[in-house]
C-alpha cells in the first residue's frame, strides 16, 4: 500500500539552516546536509529545502548546497525559493534536485508551470500555495502570506494541476504556526478536487494532527518544520503512532 | 569492475551516479558505444517522456546496442518502460526486451482522492524474485514516481498494487529493471544497487 509521507521542511539562508536547535547526535546543526541526513536516517520520507536568501551570492551558494545534498541524501528532496525562470530550475536539476517548488512566481506568471512541466516533466514541479481565509473565502497570498492576490485557493489549485503541476503543497496561513492542527476541511475538499498528490502544511502541533490530516484531511503527505527542528516530535515516534492508528507509513 | 550509466536526454541521471558513489563504486556516464559494450554492468536510468526518449535512442543507435548487451543491465523507471514492447505514452514502440506493455494509470471518480496520479511515494512490493531482492522482503518500501506502468507477465520479478497490480520489477536473462528508483529508496534501494553489482555472471 502507498505510504503516507512525512516531510520535514528546512529553511536555508546563505547555505545554512535557519531553524534547528540542539541536536545532540550531529556536530553542525547549521549544515543542511547533516540535518537532512539525520532526518533521512530517522525515517523522513522526503525533505524540502527552502531557500530564503534574497541575494544573488546566496543563490549561488544554494545551488552548490543542492549538489552536496544530492550527493549525500538517499531519499527524494524538493528545493524551493526564488525560482522564477526555466534556467533557475535547470541549474537546480543539474545539481541533482528531484523536484522544485514554485509559489509566488507561479501566481505572477502561471505559464511558468506549463513551461517547467513541458521541459522537465510534471513529477519535477510542485506548486506551493499559501492561502488565507476570511469570511469563507480562501485568498491566495504571496510573499510569505503578506500580499493577497486576486486568486482563490480551490480554482488556483485546479488551474495549477491543469497546467501540469505534479503535486500541490497547500499551506493555510490561518493555521500556520498555531500548532492547533491542519486545515483538514479545506484539505479534504482540495484532495477530492485534485487528481495529483496533495501535501498538507501549516498547523502541525502534535502526532494526532498528523493522523487527522491523513484521515479527515485526505492528504497524501504532511509537512512540518519547527516541531521536528525543536524535537517536539521525533519521526520514529510519529511513524509508530500512525501505524498504531492503522495509517500506512513506511 | 567497470560500470556504465547510459547517457541520454533524461533528467536526473546524476542521482544514480551519486548513489553508486555512496556505495563506494565509481561509474562512467557515457553514450559511447564501445564504452557501453565493454562494461561489466550497464545502468539505463531515466526520467522523461517515452516517445522523445526512444527517438533519441534511435538517432544515437543506442536502441539496438542496448538489446544486444550480454552483461547484466539494469533499467530504472522510464528505463524499465522503454525495455517493454510498447508504451501508451506517445504511442511509442519500445525496445521489446520484455513482452509487457506500458499503460497509463486511470483512476475511477469514486477513488480518485485515494489514488492520485502520478503514483508518487513509498510503496511495498510482493512476489519478489531475482537476486536483485536478496536480503529484502515484502515489508520493505521503495520510492516510486510514475504515471505509466508495465503490465504483469512472465518476466514480472516483483509486483506492486496501485489501482491495478503492475510490474514493480522485471527480469529476463541478463536484463533487470525496476519501476521504482533504487537511487532514491534509502537503505533498501542501496541494497538493490549493491545486489545488481554483485550478480554472478
Amino acid at each position: 500500500m502507498l505510504a503516507k509521507r512525512i516531510i520535514p521542511c528546512l529553511d536555508i539562508r546563505d547555505g545554512q539552516t535557519v531553524k534547528g536547535v540542539n541536536f545532540v547526535n550531529i556536530i553542525n546543526v547549521g549544515d543542511p546536509v547533516e540535518l537532512g541526513k539525520l532526518y533521512a536516517e530517522q525515517g523522513a520520507d522526503e525533505l524540502v529545502f527552502l531557500d530564503i536568501t534574497a541575494t544573488h551570492e546566496g543563490r549561488k551558494t544554494f545551488v552548490e548546497l543542492v549538489r552536496r545534498i544530492a550527493q549525500n541524501l538517499d531519499i527524494p528532496f524538493t528545493v524551493g525559493g526564488g525560482i522564477s525562470e526555466i534556467r533557475d530550475a535547470e541549474a537546480l536539476l543539474a545539481a541533482g534536485a528531484d523536484k522544485i517548488s514554485i509559489n509566488s512566481s507561479a501566481v505572477r506568471n502561471p505559464q511558468l508551470i506549463d513551461d517547467l512541466a513541458r521541459n522537465f516533466g510534471s513529477q519535477f514541479v510542485v506548486v506551493a500555495i499559501d492561502a488565507r481565509e476570511a469570511e469563507n473565502h480562501w485568498t491566495v497570498t504571496v510573499n510569505g502570506g503578506r500580499i493577497p492576490t486576486d486568486k482563490e485557493l480551490f480554482s488556483w489549485a485546479k488551474e495549477a494541476e491543469n497546467r501540469g503541476a505534479g503535486e500541490i503543497l497547500f499551506t493555510s496561513m490561518n493555521h500556520d504556526g498555531t500548532k492547533k492542527g491542519f486545515a483538514n476541511k479545506e484539505l479534504a475538499k482540495l484532495s477530492e478536487n485534485l487528481t495529483i498528490p496533495l501535501i498538507a502544511s501549516g498547523g502541525a502541533g502534535n502526532m494526532e494532527h498528523f493522523a487527522e490530516v491523513f484521515t479527515t484531511g485526505k492528504a497524501d503527505a504532511g509537512l512540518a518544520a519547527s516541531i521536528f527542528h525543536f524535537r517536539e516530535i521525533a519521526i520514529p515516534d510519529l511513524k509508530h503512532y500512525l501505524r498504531q492508528r492503522a495509517i500506512c507509513v513506511r | 569492475m567497470k560500470i556504465v550509466i547510459i547517457k541520454y536526454n533524461a533528467g536526473n541521471i546524476r542521482s544514480v551516479d551519486f548513489a553508486l558513489q555512496r556505495l563506494g563504486v565509481s561509474a562512467t556516464i557515457t553514450d559511447d558505444h564501445e564504452e557501453i559494450r565493454s562494461a561489466d554492468r550497464v545502468i539505463f536510468p531515466g526520467v522523461g517522456e517515452a516517445s522523445t526518449t526512444m527517438r533519441y535512442l534511435k538517432s544515437h543507435k543506442l536502441d539496438q546496442l542496448i538489446c544486444d548487451l550480454k552483461q547484466p543491465v539494469l533499467g530504472v523507471c522510464l528505463g524499465l518502460q522503454l525495455m517493454c514492447t510498447h508504451s501508451e505514452e506517445g504511442d511509442t514502440t519500445c525496445l521489446g526486451i520484455f513482452p509487457e506493455k506500458v499503460k497509463k494509470f486511470v483512476a475511477l471518480p469514486e477513488n480518485s482522492a485515494s489514488f492520485k496520479i502520478p503514483h508518487m511515494g513509498w510503496n511495498s512490493v510482493s512476489d519478489l524474485k531475482t537476486p536483485l531482492f536478496a536480503g529484502l522482503g515484502e515489508d520493505d518500501y521503495f520510492y516510486f514516481v510514475h504515471s505509466y506502468y508495465a503490465t504483469s507477465g512472465p518476466d514480472t520479478a516483483a509486483t506492486c498494487d496501485y489501482l491495478v497490480p503492475f510490474s514493480a520489477a522485471l527480469q529476463r536473462d541478463n536484463f533487470y529493471a525496476t519501476q521504482f528508483h533504487p537511487e532514491k529508496s534509502g537503505a533498501t534501494g542501496s541494497r538493490i544497487l549493491g545486489n545488481f553489482i554483485n550478480i554472478k555472471v
